[in-house]
């Protein structure tokens, strides 16, 4: 039900590098998953607005009011590659 | 507008940007000239477990911008994941407004060439910014200061049929977002910003052609050089029968063209779906009606009221409205002077003349709106003339004096006591016997204009004009 | 004082008024992490400050400070958990050598509360396993029989509580992640209602799901820990403003009258029958202590478990989309970074830096949010969502509390079932409904296995109801069959 295409799809979009096993593996995987799902697809659920926030919380926004609490060497002290305090990666162009 | 039997068919894309003193999920600060990655926080950096928590002002700001622009304010209204991947994009993805933005169905006018045009706005949404990436060939460095700004994207409707149209439009925009001070309008910090969609079609056509967007403009010239551009590749690629491919082209402006970025078949699949970490936007009636009493007066509306209740003519009601800065020291200045058109007339030639060659703006000027009206009552009152009032007003811009301190100093007042002029002009005839003799028999004509410069050139321009005209009359019957 | 056994109030009270120090503790703990965690694999990182942190409080407590109500408490808290200055990995690869420079919210309430961090707990990857098998950091051993798993996500919590190698600990709860390790090891686990507890500085699996809580040895212990962590934070929209009630000072043992519902849908056979005695027994008790039984029924459960790994999945995917090479973690090793294609750069990184379960999770939930299927699966798993939850509301209206299994067998075996990802789903139809409804559920030990594996019961709440339930469970836990029993480790 998954083809290998759809496979390849998905990992692009989702930025994965998957090896030809891997894909066979997820297309298998992804199908039953898939099939599991089909139990949703038939309950009637007409005019019901979809819920996300389970719970009734008050809204909350916040003051407009500057905080600078971390330094720009704290931000990019976990950084895999930087220059000063840039973050550092491939040419993009 | 009919370019070689086609119509062009624009919309803009403006991307405003709040000028709140924070970003809009996070505290960081928006301020402009920060080293690399200072204006950052965990946030900002898309560190792992942390969240957004929506700037109040932020909202403030979009909606007043929604109500300018006659949109629908929704009372719910949703932020959504936009899900790609780039280094700018710290999180993997954008917190944007997808299918349920805040403001929607809007219109605005504005005049080009003096008709008016009336454009509709599809939508405005609240998203966050990306950060800024510096190429380097080798590399690419990632800074994230601008991270997480707040902007709204306000949408037009596919109205706009001239590339004048459409820079005449992003003009309004910014004047309006001037107007409210949501947005410094600065287009090079990148403030706002435009991208354009361009499509023609064979005149009397009702299908669209395909459209292409056009990014990186940064002034309202490009935008008009842009799509003038855009408008002659389309029509050449369509006569010589090629078809459109919809794409992102990129506006070079030193090349003064366009060129592709990429096509639509490498196009995103965003994923949308409403952010679980933010609740949606519940604005209520009160809200709204709260920031409606807080808008200022906008553009055209003002400009209406200096036509109709100032009696200035509509160019003088144009220029003066352009900025709300400008149009406030016209008001203050008219409301102390109560002379609307020279009020205007000072404003509109010699203060942006000075404005202008100094480089300044309205807000810096030395001369305050109330010096300035009060200098015109002066005028009014006989106690200057309008000559010597040229130089009290130049002695105004250099030292910021007030005009009466000027006229005392200079002593420059009007001298408006008929027996003092009586003395000067029977000097000045005195002097000019022969001149006195040749008017009187009418051997030379014209010579009324010699005396009065005489008589005002020996009372150094303070003579009162009207004073000399009257008594030299008399004395040369 | 028998620092091994002692509870959270025992400990803080006895550093407060010095007859013991927090260093004493501290050290204490430490020992045991060191002697007993070598079988167990639950800590991920140790803190080698904690002895020293332990000295300070000590210091100020000789100043007449005030160092809270959990002064000089040896706390292990999950991976998931941002921790400053001390590695925060969620399991994976991804994020080995992840120091963050801020601590989540909940832990920095404990620690102002006085807690010392032990460490970090070992976890499935990114929380997302049944099992603890899928974590970078390797399995984590039940500490009742070195041959079962500790149960997952939260198993390193789960093996380190039972075995005492800390007074206290932190759990993350998506979809049963706190409730089923702490039912396999027999310990009290807490998943407050949605809201309640700030996900600040906790990293995101399912974002409408995920809530923390505590996974420790007693429903006082909880009651407290509970009581610290939770309540608004600013940096945390959905959290509730409503205030935190005092659970620990108002438990009580007595549920005369109170009504205790037995869904419809979970008694339809197929558990464990050491499962099934255990759920039975324990309803056989509530009856004696003089409560109402009365049957509810919410059929949408049926449904509770694709509708949850439908909506875990799609938000997991977006949500580790920040794990990308470029700002921390993991990067796929270049040796030329100027000729290395971005998306190349992208897919290697993620590709060889998450594991397998955490990718196939990722797969799935991209092709659901993808063009074409939102609204067939996102929104639609959304709607559905709210049907469970509207049940779940009616139920509550003719109960207090909601008892069922936790799982339907006890621990099982290390490999077991890590070969059938669906089969290791279906470990979580008892709990993943409760986190759809955004309901407060936990676990409380009331049985034993013929193989002497502890097994838990499972109640569940109305919103912001956790008082009712933690009565519920105070009762039951006074009349244990199993009270006082401890794994063999120990």
């Amino acid at each position: 039900m998954i083809d290998k295409k759809t496979i390849e799809h998905i990992a692009k979009l989702a930025r994965l590098h998957v090896t030809e096993e891997e894909a066979q593996e997820y297309s298998l995987q992804l199908a039953k998953a898939l099939a599991h799902f089909e139990q949703i697809a038939k309950i009637d659920t007409t005019g019901v607005e979809p819920l996300i926030t389970p719970t009734e919380i008050e809204s909350y926004w916040r003051e407009d009011v500057v905080k600078q609490e971390f330094s720009a060497e704290e931000m990019t002290a976990n950084a895999p590659s930087k220059a000063g305090n840039l973050f550092k990666v491939p040419p993009v162009v | 507008m009919s370019y070689r039997g086609f119509e062009a068919v624009i919309g803009i894309e403006i991307h405003v940007q709040l000028s709140t003193a924070t970003k809009m999920f996070c505290a960081d600060s928006t301020e402009f000239n920060a080293g690399d990655n200072e204006n950052t926080s965990p946030v900002s950096v898309g560190m792992p477990g942390t969240l957004p928590v929506l700037n109040k002002k932020a909202i403030e700001y979009s909606i007043k911008t929604g109500l300018a622009l006659g949109c629908d304010i929704r009372r719910k209204s949703v932020f959504a994941r936009k899900n790609y991947f780039y280094p700018d994009l710290p999180k993997g993805y954008q917190i944007s407004q997808y299918d349920q933005p805040l403001c929607e169905n809007g219109t605005i006018s504005f005049k080009v060439d003096g008709a008016e045009k009336t454009v509709s706005i599809t939508r405005a949404h609240m998203e966050e910014d990306a950060g800024k990436s510096n190429h380097h060939g080798e590399y690419t460095l990632i800074n994230y200061n601008r991270s997480g700004i707040p902007l709204l994207e306000v949408v037009s409707g596919p109205d706009l049929r001239s590339p004048a149209e459409a820079a005449e439009y992003a003009r309004t925009i910014r004047q309006i977002v001037r107007y409210l001070d949501v947005c410094d309008g600065n287009l090079e910090e990148g403030s706002m910003r435009c991208d354009c969609n361009v499509s023609v079609r064979k005149v009397g056509a009702v299908q669209f052609g395909t459209k292409v967007e056009i990014k990186n403009i940064n002034s309202f010239r490009f935008v008009e050089k842009a799509i003038e551009y855009e408008i002659e590749r389309q029509i050449d690629a369509v006569e010589r029968g090629e078809k459109i491919i919809q794409e992102t082209r990129l506006w070079d402006p030193d090349k003064n063209r366009t060129f592709s970025m990429r096509t639509k078949e490498d196009a995103q699949d965003y994923r949308y779906f409403p952010d679980p970490d933010l609740l949606p936007v519940i604005v209520t009636d009160s809200m709204i009606e709260q920031y409606r009493k807080e808008l200022p007066e906008l553009p055209i509306a003002r400009a209406k009221r200096f036509q109709n209740e100032h009696a200035l003519p509509e160019y003088d009601a144009q220029v003066l409205t352009m900025e709300k800065a400008l149009a406030d020291f016209y008001e203050e200045t008219a409301k102390e002077s109560k002379n609307f058109k020279a009020s205007s007339n000072w404003i509109m030639t010699e203060l942006l003349r000075e404005l202008n060659q100094a480089n300044k703006e309205i807000k810096d000027s030395p001369i305050k709106p109330l010096q300035l009206g009060r200098m015109i009552a002066l005028i009014d009152k006989g106690a200057i003339s309008g000559k010597i009032a040229k130089t009290v007003f130049q002695e105004m811009w250099q030292s910021g004096k007030d005009p009466e301190a000027v006229i005392k100093e200079k002593g420059l007042v009007q001298i408006s006591d008929p027996a003092a002029i009586e003395k000067i002009i029977d000097e000045v005839l005195a002097a000019n016997v022969q001149n006195v003799e040749d008017h009187k028999t009418g051997k030379k004509k014209n010579l009324f204009g010699f005396f009065v410069g005489a008589v005002m050139k020996a009372s150094k321009g303070q003579a009162n004009p009207e004073l000399v005209n009257k008594i030299l009359q008399e004395k040369l019957k | 004082m028998n620092l091994t056994f002692a509870s959270i109030t025992e400990i803080a009270d006895a550093v407060k008024s010095k007859k013991v120090s927090a260093k004493e503790v501290a050290e204490h703990f430490q020992n045991r992490i060191e002697s007993l965690d070598g079988r167990l694999n639950s800590f991920s990182s140790k803190n080698s400050h904690a002895v020293h942190e332990a000295e300070a409080l000590d210091a100020r407590i000789a100043r007449g400070e005030d160092v809270g109500p959990m002064a000089g408490v040896p706390f292990g808290i999950k991976e998931m958990f941002c921790t400053k200055g001390l590695p925060t990995t969620a399991g994976s690869k991804i994020l080995e050598n992840f120091v963050p420079p801020y601590d989540s919210t909940v832990v920095a309430r404990l620690k102002k509360a006085g807690i010392v961090v032990m460490g970090k707990l070992n976890q499935d990857e990114f929380a997302m396993g049944s099992s603890n098998e899928t974590s970078f950091h390797g399995v984590v051993r039940n500490p009742w029989n070195l041959d079962c798993v500790p149960g997952g996500s939260s198993g390193g919590s789960a093996a380190a509580q039972a075995a005492r190698l800390v007074v206290g600990t932190l759990g993350t709860d998506t979809g049963g992640s706190i409730r089923q390790p702490a039912s396999f090891c027999g310990i009290v686990g807490v998943k407050p209602t949605y809201g309640r507890v700030s996900r600040y500085g906790i990293i995101a699996y399912a974002s409408s799901l995920d809530q923390a809580g505590p996974m420790v040895s007693s429903v006082k212990d909880a009651a407290l820990t509970m009581e610290v962590i939770s309540g608004f934070d600013n940096h945390d929209s959905t959290t509730t403003q409503r205030s935190v009630p005092s659970w620990s000072r108002h438990l009580k043992t007595d549920v005369k009258g109170m009504k205790i519902g037995l869904m419809k849908e979970y008694m339809t056979g197929g558990l464990h029958p050491d499962v099934q005695k255990t759920v039975e027994n324990s309803i056989e008790t509530l009856k004696k202590m003089g409560a109402d039984i009365v049957e509810v029924s919410v059929p949408m459960t049926e449904v509770a478990v694709p509708v949850y790994y439908l909506v875990a999945a799609s938000e997991a995917s977006s949500n580790l989309a920040r794990y990308d090479g470029v700002k921390y973690g993991y990067r796929a090793d270049f040796k030329n970074l100027s000729a290395i294609d971005l998306e190349e750069f992208y897919s290697k990184t993620r590709g060889q830096g998450f594991g397998k379960e955490v990718k196939r999770r990722i797969m799935l939930g991209t092709y659901c949010l993808s063009s074409g299927y939102y609204d067939a699966y996102y929104n639609k798993a959304g709607q559905v969502r709210r049907l469970i939850m509207n049940q779940y509301l009616e139920a509550f209206k003719k109960c207090d509390v909601i008892l069922s299994a936790v799982t339907a067998a006890p621990a099982f075996k290390i490999g077991e079932r890590i070969s059938d990802p669906l089969t290791m789903y279906l470990n979580d139809i008892f709990t993943t409904s409760t986190n759809l409804a955004g309901l407060p559920g936990m676990s409380v030990p009331f049985g034993m296995s013929q193989e002497g594996l502890p097994i838990g019961v499972q109640l569940t709440a109305g919103h912001f109801e956790e008082q009712k339930m933690l009565d519920v469970a105070y009762a039951l836990e006074s009349a244990s069959p199993v009270k006082g029993k401890n794994p063999h480790v120990v």
